[in-house]
């Protein structure tokens, strides 16, 4: 129809907006607030591709032994790529374990970054919050900018963040269930006192996962799972890298109250009058 | 350097056997197939992305050159892998 204007993308539009918005930890500045883990992928290339369809800068890999079959391929891949490590201490049960594997993983990738996982059992998965708290001291101790994976707890949070973490990752729910955000309420409750960024880390599944979590205020998403295992994890990366923007747009944006009542949008005065 | 003989080591729970006198350096460089100098640094500029603790204590790569290995030591040698 003529008098339809020009089409204009919605991206030229927000661009801008996220641009001047960087998510900020440990004083560096990224463009993007999805931070997307390597864990679950099948293949090196399928997850290469998955990574840069997501837009993340940040990625997270595990210490493990090295073998002469798979040679540090992943590791060249992310230098590759431009993807800053963040190495984990996943599988670690103790503050022992985890310091040490921090120590490994800053020597081999020559980044001071940990993301703390001290988990309290295989079935759960779920941290343990005496060791955690342990080996977030020790670790601040030794000069490590921790990334402290936590329960969804506001005083264990707190706590973590006064013993000197950098950013402060509650779970939305046990790692690799996909069941999304548990317990809203708390998240809301970790992101008004932290005066660290909040991670939303673990438990995501779709994409509207991750834009309640940047609703609700967390100032990025941490995901592996909900891509690297999707039946399309190329397309899914790419759902989350929007979902994230989106749900941060929103959070800044000023939601409308809830209301019991319908609103009307359009004006009652002025109706045509049909007799 | 004696390398007549042969120690008994661990290498990521596995047992070899490496010359007597072999270092940290010179276990990395074989399992890593990668020339590294004294500094603990591939000669060809690269980056090895691999760390070892050597009895439960991370030996720094700027050490490597200067750790020899002794029998009944365990070595682990971890690198990234796919993690969440």
């Amino acid at each position: 129809m003529g008098i339809q204007p020009e089409t204009r993308t919605g991206g030229a539009l927000s661009e801008p907006l996220l641009a001047a918005d960087p998510f900020t930890v440990d004083g560096v500045a990224f463009g993007s607030r999805l931070i997307m883990g390597t864990g679950g992928a099948p293949s090196l290339d399928g997850l290469g591709e998955a990574l840069e369809a997501s837009g993340t800068e940040l990625t997270t890999v595990a210490m493990r032994r090295f073998s002469p079959a798979e040679q540090g391929s992943l590791f060249e891949l992310l230098v590759e790529k431009g993807i800053r490590v963040l190495p984990n201490t996943a599988g670690c049960f103790t503050a022992r374990d985890a310091v040490l594997t921090a120590e490994l993983a800053r020597e081999a990738l020559e980044t001071d970054w940990v993301k703390l996982e001290v988990i309290a059992d295989e079935t759960t998965l779920l941290p343990d919050p005496i060791e955690l708290a342990d080996a977030t001291e020790q670790l601040v101790d030794r000069g490590f900018k921790v990334f402290a994976y936590t329960n969804d707890d506001p005083v264990l949070a707190r706590r973590l963040e006064q013993l000197g973490a950098v950013a402060v990752m509650p779970l939305g729910a046990p790692i690799g269930t996909g069941l999304g955000i548990l317990n809203p309420h708390n998240i809301e409750l970790i992101v008004a006192r932290a005066e660290v960024p909040v991670v939303l880390d673990a438990g995501i599944g779709t994409a509207s996962d991750a834009a309640l979590a940047m609703e609700l205020g967390c100032d990025a998403v941490l995901l592996a799972t909900a891509v690297t295992r999707a039946q399309d994890p190329v397309r899914m990366a790419a759902a989350f890298r929007h979902a994230v923007a989106a749900g941060r747009l929103a959070a800044q944006a000023g939601r409308i109250p809830r209301r019991e009542h319908a609103l009307a949008s359009s004006p009652m005065e002025g109706r045509a009058q049909f007799l | 350097m004696n390398t007549t003989t042969t120690i008994a080591v661990t290498i990521n729970g596995e047992g070899r056997q490496l010359d007597a006198g072999a270092t940290v350096l010179d276990l990395v460089a074989a399992a890593t197939g990668r020339e590294i100098g004294p500094d603990g640094r591939p000669a060809d500029g690269g980056r090895l992305g691999v760390a070892v603790a050597l009895n439960s204590e991370v030996v720094p790569r700027v050490r490597w050159a200067a750790t020899p290995l002794a029998a009944g030591d365990a070595v682990e040698l971890v690198t990234a892998m796919q993690g969440g």
